[in-house]
């Protein structure tokens, strides 16, 4: 192109010259009467071919030589570009493909030779190798693709030998599906994206397990709400195959445990066997279902009705959301139809600790998987003092089960947080005060407004230094400072990630693109009652799960169940909440005596399950439980805030609400927050709840 | 009588059982028995199974899903004297293939029986194999008796 501009610039100022001299000359020859003729019509053309001398000639010669010249250059770009594509074709024909090699033409040969189309004539057709290229973009036109169709339909009956394992690949994932007539040629377009997908992962996987290369749901995550969404899922479409893919190296399990009753527990083994006693003697496993409901991730292709398989210790390292697949770390690829992205978050650390150096680092603990409960059990039982930096749910919990422990051995449980008391960003402030108090009869020493400044490892200890100037000796330190979601796969997926709350953005349905949702800690999404938010609670990991699941399967449904979530801080203290409970609000809290019968043990004994999510769905699943719990024995609390209700309000309206060791209540506040209403008098609502019963 | 204090943006208010005696004045919205987003409990208002429901637990989403989903829509629908009595085929089909999976459908011993059945999802109140069909038709009508239930003729 360059070229003909500067030769076309070159040429028209000699144009213009040449032609206002072939003018000149038309002119002296029109004066000249008769010398010239035939010049003097041309003259007012700017080109004149006949006559005017040597500078006509001149002209001639470059306009011809500028044709010549184009028509050069053109033939030479067409050339190349046939070239370049023949390359390509070669190119990938050339690529590896080991995994499929052993499978016999025969089945190939056998097939019905419906593929009548004649064997491609022209010459870009190459030999018989593959099928479309990954990017067809990438094709110079349109009618290329048509020959590349027409190519994979002469695959079939060509008998070639490097036409074998093409043909073979076509009828492996062919098979695998569910569609067994596939096998003919009119099947090539939708054999395509399935056939990408496998040239793709025959580079991959090792010849000891074959991954199905295609699943129709892919959950990327093995927690709480990949695994509510694999059983809505499978109970919503018969025989649905999902698959789960997890960096954790144990199937799915629950996490509330792991900083409750797993520490509550008296067997020693409880460490190996994952398994809570619960309060009334019932044992079940931290694992939402044993491994025999799972099948094998190679049996999932053919597995009658189905099935849910788990894929672990594999990290998804990159998604292809145009072509609908993932490619694990040891690069894998699967293809999928619909995908669920539920992949948590990683407790954050504090920037102090980071940079204190490994020393520090080995004896610090960030509190999530069942690798760190076992980890901390083992060091809680052989050091003489932990802390626990963090003052909210996590760190609360984890205080008073370790502080429940320091009563056996000697062991000093300090518990240190910025707030002015224990769970200070969620519970008004004179509740806040009232739980730091119970906090500290469990057996743990507060330091409460405590900014972290430095820690050090000296003589086999740690040495925390606080802003303020105060120091804590320490042998181990647990971090629970919060949750990071995990969105490594926004950029490769081309996903938003939103920047108030953290994590992926999606819609009221959880979508996050098409056949792309998320769900669980990793989902910010909007709540069509509270607005746009983020929540990081079992029960909203198994309703958030639940709800992709179904709209996985059709659904098109939006957030509208809205999840809640409990704590205990021991045995005496416990409080279910439901909705946006942040201490900044104004809050109302309504407020009576407790009893005996009105602490958290009490509530589980009850509804017989220790997950309080759970008690609300065992009650509408059955008819009503007979009371099983003991009279009281008439033991009052002494202090102000036994039971009660407190809600939280934004611009009038009841946002949140705490169930202040009240419980089975929570339909009630469900319904409360779902209304949206202004309440004049919030006493009058605070009656619904009946908090003196019971 | 009820006492109000304020600290700074928060109230609190202590109340004794007598001043919640009287019927409480907050007006609640009615629920709308058709409003597609609500979640549902067994049985969904056309009448239809909601296999989705947290109260099934996992058992129509596990290896013996299906032929628990056959067992139990036959029973649903089933019109007989007897519920269910035509679909024992179905329940065979549903105890062999829970057979396989002890560990997921354990079939529980004699201690467990006094248990409340009402407290467990699964129907492990099951005695022996012989009466097993029992306890499944007991464990099913329990569905039907909740007052949640939509069902017409619930026996």
């Amino acid at each position: 192109m360059l070229k003909c501009r500067t030769v076309w610039r070159t040429l028209a100022p000699l144009a213009r010259t040449s032609s206002t001299v072939c003018r000149q000359n038309a002119r002296r020859a029109g004066l000249n009467n008769g010398r010239l003729p035939a010049c003097v019509p041309a003259a007012h053309m700017s080109t004149a071919p006949a006559g005017g001398g040597r500078e006509n000639q001149l002209y001639v010669l470059l306009v011809g030589a500028t044709c010549v010249g184009g028509a050069i250059y053109a033939y030479r770009t067409v050339k190349g570009d046939s070239q370049r594509y023949q390359d390509r074709i070669d190119e990938i024909s050339s690529r590896p493909l080991k995994t499929f090699t052993e499978e016999p033409a025969t089945p190939t040969q056998s097939e019905p030779p419906a593929a009548p189309s004649p064997a491609e004539p022209s010459p870009p057709a190459p030999d018989a190798e593959i099928l479309a290229p990954i990017e067809t973009a990438d094709l110079p036109s349109g009618h290329i693709q048509g020959y590349l169709v027409t190519l994979v339909t002469t695959i079939l009956p060509e008998p070639s030998p490097p036409s074998e394992p093409t043909p073979a690949e076509l009828t492996e994932p062919v098979a695998d599906s569910e569609s067994p007539a596939a096998e003919s040629a009119a099947a090539a377009k939708p054999a395509e994206p399935q056939l990408e997908a496998v040239t793709e992962s025959g580079d991959a996987s090792p010849a000891s397990h074959k991954v199905s290369s295609h699943t129709p749901y892919l959950l990327i995550g093995g927690g709480t709400a990949s695994f509510a969404a694999a059983r809505s899922i499978r109970a919503r479409d018969p025989g649905a195959r999902v698959l789960i893919v997890t960096d954790e190296l144990v199937p799915p399990y629950m996490r509330p445990p792991l900083s409750k009753e797993l520490w509550f527990s008296d067997d020693p083994s409880v460490t190996e066997t994952l398994r809570f006693k619960q309060w009334n003697g019932k044992e079940r496993s931290i694992y939402f279902q044993p491994p025999s409901f799972y099948i094998n991730a190679e049996e999932l292709g053919s597995a009658e009705n189905g099935g849910v398989a788990v894929l672990t210790g594999k990290k998804v390292v990159h998604m292809d959301v145009r072509g609908n697949k993932i490619k694990l770390d040891d690069d894998t690829e699967i293809s999928y139809d619909k995908c669920l992205i539920a992949t948590g978050g990683v407790p954050r650390n504090l920037q102090v600790i980071e940079r204190a150096g490994e020393e520090v680092m080995k004896r610090t603990t960030l509190f999530r998987k069942v690798e760190d409960f076992k980890s901390l059990d083992k060091v809680s039982r052989n050091v003489k003092s932990i802390t626990i930096i963090g003052g909210g749910f996590l760190g609360s919990e984890l205080a008073c089960a370790l502080g429940r422990r320091s009563t056996e051995s000697d062991l000093e449980v300090i518990q240190m947080y910025p707030e002015k008391g224990n769970m200070g960003k969620v519970l008004p402030e004179y509740l806040s005060n009232w739980t730091t108090e119970k906090v500290k009869k469990e057996g743990v020493k507060i330091i409460s407004e405590a900014l972290v400044k430095s820690v050090v490892s000296k003589d086999d200890k740690l040495e925390i230094q606080l802003k303020d100037g105060r120091l804590v000796k320490t042998d181990h330190i647990v971090a629970a400072v919060g949750l990071e979601p995990n969105v490594d796969l926004a950029k490769s997926a081309g996903l938003e990630v939103d920047s108030d709350f953290g994590g992926f953005r999606v819609n009221a349905e959880l979508q996050a693109r098409s056949n792309i949702w998320v769900a669980g800690d990793a989902a910010c999404f909007y709540d069509i009652r509270l607005g746009r938010r983020r929540v990081e609670h079992h029960d909203h990991a198994v309703v958030s799960g639940r709800l992709a699941g179904e709209n996985m399967t059709g659904a098109n449904k939006p957030y509208w169940h809205q999840s809640m979530f409990w704590s205990d801080l021991g045995p005496d203290v416990g409080y279910e909440a439901i909705g946006i409970v942040d201490s900044s609000l104004p809050t109302v809290g309504v407020f009576a005596k407790a009893t005996a019968k009105d602490t958290p043990k009490a509530a589980t004994e009850e509804s017989g399950t220790g997950i309080r999510s759970e008690s609300e769905t065992e009650h509408t699943a059955s008819s009503p439980v007979a009371s099983s719990a003991p009279s009281p024995t008439g033991v009052q609390h002494k202090d102000e805030y036994g039971k009660g209700v407190i809600f939280y309000l934004r611009d009038k309206v009841v946002v949140g609400i705490i169930l202040w060791n009240v419980f089975n209540r929570m339909p009630i506040a469900r319904k409360i927050i779902k209304d949206g209403e202004e309440h004049a008098d919030l006493n009058e609502v605070a009656k619904l709840f009946n908090i003196h019963d019971d | 009588m009820s006492s109000v204090r304020e600290e700074g943006k928060d109230r609190i208010i202590f109340v004794t059982k007598e001043d919640h005696a009287s019927p409480s004045s907050a007006e609640l919205v009615e629920e709308d028995p058709n409003d597609p987003y609500e979640e549902r409990g067994l049985i969904l208002p056309s009448g239809e199974i909601n296999w989705n429901c947290p109260c099934l637990g996992g058992m129509a989403s596990g290896p013996c899903g299906t032929e628990f989903k056959d067992a139990f829509s036959c029973f649903h629908y089933s019109k007989e004297e007897v519920k269910g009595s035509d679909c024992l085929e179905n329940f065979r089909a549903m105890q062999e293939c829970m057979q396989r999976y002890p560990e997921l459908y354990p079939q529980e011993d004699e201690k467990e029986q006094q248990q409340q059945q009402s407290s467990e999802t699964k129907p492990t109140s099951q005695d022996s194999a012989e009466t097993s069909e029992n306890g499944w038709w007991r464990w099913l009508l329990s569905f039907y008796k909740t007052p949640a239930s939509l069902w017409p003729t619930a026996p």
